[in-house]
C-alpha cells in the first residue's frame, strides 16, 4: 500500500462529497486527500460533519453527492463488507456474547470458506494481536470483564484482524477518562508507527488531534477549513474559525497600514498584514502572545480581574474596556491582585482578510 | 411524623435510631400494606389456583387420570398443542422481522405500526374472533373465495389458528422492539465492516443479544396461545372431538356439571401457567439484564 517511489501517494479520496439529513447540510461539496500510511485526524467541533464523513468512507452512511476513490479506484457504490475497512467505535461495539478472542477473529471468521484461514492460522493471528494490545491472557475473557481502555483495544485488534486498507477511529478515546486517554494515545501512536496503517481518526478534542496526527483536517459547519501538519494549522490558521478551535484566544481592535498591524499607534512585532489590507482589522492573539509589562510602554492597558496557577504557568484575566476581558498567560513569576493595574504588549497575533 | 422527629432530636446523643431514609415509612405502615397485599393475593390468586387442583382431584387421582383417557379431552389437547405450534413460530418470525424494522430503521408510517401492533392488546378477543367470522364466513368479503375452492377456514384448524395469532400478535414484537431498541446497531454495524454479510451478522449478532429476550417473550406468547377462549370461542365452531382447544373443553364440561373432568382439564393449562410463571421468573432474575427493561408483561 505504501508510495512505491518514497512520495507519499494518495490512498484515499473524497471528491465534492455532498450528504443532508433530513434537511439539515452535514456535508457540503469535500474534498480531501489521505497518504497512505498516514496518521490523519478529523478535527472539528460537534456537528461539523466528521463522523459523517468517517461513515461515508466505511461505506455505513452513503453521500448524496460526490466520490470516494479507494486507491484511485470509484469505491462510492461499493458495499461496507467490500470495503476492506477497519472501524472503531466511540462505544466499543464489541460483541457481548462473545469471548476477546472470538471478537477479534469474527472478520476472519466471516469469511467464505475459500478465503478464511484455517483455525491454526486464525489462532495464531489472533495471539499475535493479544500481544500486541498487550491482552495477552484476557483471550478467554467476556468485554463486560474489561476496562473501557482495554475493551477499545480490543476493538482495535478486531479491526486489525482483517488487515484492513484503512483503519477508521470514530472518537475512540471519547468515552474514556483523561488518564486512560493520555495512555491510549501514545500506545496508538507507537501501533501506528509499528505498522504504518493508514489511519484517519474522529476527534473534538484539539489536543489529541495536535499530538497525535502526522496531518490535521479542520473541519467546521460541513467544510474543509484547513488540512496540514499540527504545525503548519498552529502556525498559519486559514481562518479564524480554525484559530479560535486550537485554543483560546481573544480579539483586539487593530488598524493595518502598510504592511504593519498597529494597536494603539505601536505596531505589533511579528504580525504581517495581508497585502491590500489597510483599516481597522481585528488582530487575533493567542494568552500567550501577551507580555505583562510597564503601561506606559505597553498596547494596552487594563486592571486585573483574576488570576490562577497551573502547571507552572499563571492565567490572568485583564478588565479592559466594556468587551470581554483579555486573557492573558504568562510565566510563573509575579503575582498580581485583583484591581493591580497593568500594561499588556502584544508579541503576536493573527489578522484574516 | 413531627412527634416523631422531635422526640429523635431530644434524644439523639442517648440512642441513635436505625437510620432510616427519607422515602421509607413507619412500621405500621409498612405492616398494613404488606398484609393488604397478601391477602389480596391469597384471594385472588392463590386460592382459586389451588382449588383447581383440589377440584381436579376430589374423587381421586384414577378419575384424574381417567379424564385424559376421553378421545374428547385428547383430542382437545392435540389441537390446542397444534394450534400453538402453528401460531407461536409465525408470531416469533413476525415480531423478530417488526422489531428489527422499527428498531433499526427509520421509515413513513412507523409509529402507525408500532400502534397496530398493539391493537389485539386493546381489542377484545370476542370482537377479534368475530372479525374473522365476517371476513371468512360464506357471505364474508374472502369467505365466497375460500368456499368456492373447498377450503373451511371458520369452524376448522384455519380459523382458530388465525384468532390465536391475532391475540398473540403482541407478545414477541413488544419485548424485542424496546430491547433492539436499546442495544442500538452498533454492532451489527461493527459486523458488517468487518466483512460478515447482512444474515450472518443477524446470526451471529443481533440473535444472540436477543436470544433471552426471545425466549422471555415466546414463553408468554405460547401461554397465551394456548389459553385463549374469546376469540377461538367465536370461530371453533365447538365441534367435539374436532375444534374444540383445551380452555373450550374445560366450558363443556363444566357446562354439563362434570366438575371433576372440567377441573382435571383446566389443571393442565393451570400447571402450564405455573411452569411459565416459573421459568419467566428464572428469565427475569437471571438475564435482567438482557431483557427489554420496560417490556415486562
Amino acid at each position: 500500500m505504501g508510495g512505491t517511489s518514497g512520495r507519499p501517494s494518495t490512498a484515499i479520496r473524497v471528491e465534492g462529497l455532498s450528504k443532508t439529513f433530513d434537511t439539515a447540510a452535514v456535508l457540503h461539496d469535500f474534498d480531501l486527500d489521505v497518504r497512505a500510511g498516514e496518521l490523519l485526524g478529523l478535527l472539528g467541533p460537534s456537528g461539523s460533519g466528521k463522523t459523517t464523513l468517517l461513515r461515508i468512507i466505511a461505506g455505513l452512511d452513503f453521500p448524496d453527492r460526490g466520490r470516494v476513490l479507494f486507491g484511485g479506484d470509484d469505491a462510492t457504490g461499493l458495499p461496507v463488507q467490500k470495503r476492506a475497512v477497519g472501524f472503531v467505535f466511540q462505544h466499543y461495539a464489541l460483541f457481548k456474547h462473545m469471548s476477546v478472542a472470538d471478537n477479534i477473529a469474527y472478520g476472519l471468521n466471516a469469511r467464505k470458506r475459500a478465503e478464511r484461514p484455517d483455525k491454526a492460522e486464525i489462532k495464531r493471528r489472533v495471539g499475535d494481536l493479544l500481544d500486541l494490545i498487550k491482552l495477552s491472557g484476557f483471550a478467554d475473557r467476556y468485554p463486560s470483564q474489561l476496562s473501557g481502555g482495554q475493551r477499545q483495544r480490543v476493538a482495535l485488534a478486531r479491526a486489525l484482524a482483517v488487515e484492513p486498507r484503512v483503519l477508521l477511529l470514530d472518537e475512540p478515546f471519547g468515552a474514556l477518562d483523561a488518564q486512560v486517554r493520555k495512555d491510549l494515545r501514545r500506545w496508538l501512536r507507537e501501533i501506528h508507527d509499528r505498522t504504518g496503517q493508514t489511519t484517519i481518526f474522529v476527534t473534538h478534542d484539539q489536543d489529541e488531534a495536535l499530538e497525535l496526527s502526522d496531518r490535521v483536517a479542520v473541519l467546521d459547519k460541513g467544510r474543509l477549513e484547513q488540512v496540514g501538519t499540527p504545525d503548519e494549522v498552529q502556525d498559519n490558521p486559514a481562518s479564524a474559525t480554525v484559530l479560535k478551535f486550537l485554543g483560546d484566544a481573544v480579539e483586539v481592535e487593530a488598524i493595518a497600514e502598510g504592511g504593519q498591524v498597529r494597536v494603539d499607534g505601536r505596531p505589533v512585532p511579528g504580525v504581517v498584514a495581508p497585502a491590500g489590507l489597510i483599516g481597522p482589522v481585528k488582530l487575533h492573539v493567542r494568552p500567550w502572545q501577551f507580555q505583562l509589562t510597564d503601561p506606559s510602554a505597553a498596547h494596552l492597558r487594563g486592571t486585573v480581574r483574576s488570576s490562577h496557577r497551573s502547571q507552572g504557568r499563571q492565567r490572568i484575566e485583564v478588565e479592559h474596556g466594556p468587551g470581554r476581558p483579555l486573557l492573558v498567560e504568562d510565566f510563573d513569576g509575579e503575582r498580581y491582585a485583583a484591581g493591580h493595574p497593568v500594561g499588556l504588549r502584544i508579541v503576536g497575533g493573527y489578522v484574516f482578510a | 411524623m413531627s412527634e416523631t422527629a422531635a422526640a429523635t432530636f431530644a434524644a439523639a446523643p442517648a440512642k441513635p435510631d436505625t437510620p432510616r431514609s427519607a422515602v421509607t415509612e413507619g412500621r405500621a405502615v409498612r405492616w398494613t400494606l404488606t398484609a393488604i397485599a397478601i391477602v389480596f393475593l391469597a384471594l385472588f390468586l392463590v386460592l382459586p389456583l389451588a382449588t383447581v387442583f383440589v377440584q381436579a382431584l376430589s374423587k381421586g387421582f384414577e378419575t384424574y387420570i381417567a379424564t385424559f383417557r376421553e378421545p374428547d379431552a385428547l383430542s382437545a389437547v392435540r389441537l390446542t398443542l397444534i394450534v400453538a405450534a402453528i401460531a407461536v413460530p409465525f408470531n416469533l418470525v413476525f415480531g423478530i422481522a417488526a422489531s428489527w424494522a422499527i428498531a433499526k430503521f427509520e421509515f413513513a408510517g412507523k409509529s402507525l405500526l408500532v400502534t397496530l401492533i398493539d391493537l389485539p392488546f386493546s381489542v377484545s378477543p370476542v370482537v377479534s374472533g368475530l372479525i374473522y367470522v365476517l371476513v371468512f364466513s360464506a357471505q364474508g368479503v374472502f369467505g365466497a373465495f375460500f368456499v368456492q375452492h373447498g377450503i373451511q377456514i371458520l369452524f376448522a384448524l384455519p380459523g382458530i389458528v388465525l384468532a390465536t395469532i391475532f391475540v398473540t400478535f403482541p407478545f414477541v414484537a413488544r419485548e424485542l422492539i424496546p430491547l433492539m431498541q436499546e442495544q442500538g446497531t452498533a454492532e451489527e454495524e461493527a459486523a458488517l465492516t468487518l466483512g460478515a454479510s447482512g444474515l450472518w451478522a443477524f446470526l451471529t449478532v443481533t440473535l444472540p443479544n436477543i436470544r433471552w429476550g426471545l425466549l422471555y417473550s415466546v414463553l408468554l406468547c405460547n401461554a397465551r396461545a394456548m389459553g385463549e377462549f374469546g376469540a377461538v370461542s367465536v370461530v371453533s365452531g365447538h365441534i367435539r372431538g374436532l375444534t374444540n382447544t383445551i380452555p373450550l373443553h374445560v366450558e363443556i364440561l363444566y357446562n354439563e356439571y362434570n366438575f371433576v373432568a372440567a377441573f382435571a382439564v383446566a389443571s393442565l393449562l393451570a400447571g402450564l401457567a405455573l411452569v411459565t410463571l416459573l421459568i419467566k421468573s428464572i428469565l427475569e432474575w437471571r438475564y435482567a439484564g438482557e431483557l427489554a427493561a420496560g417490556g415486562r408483561h
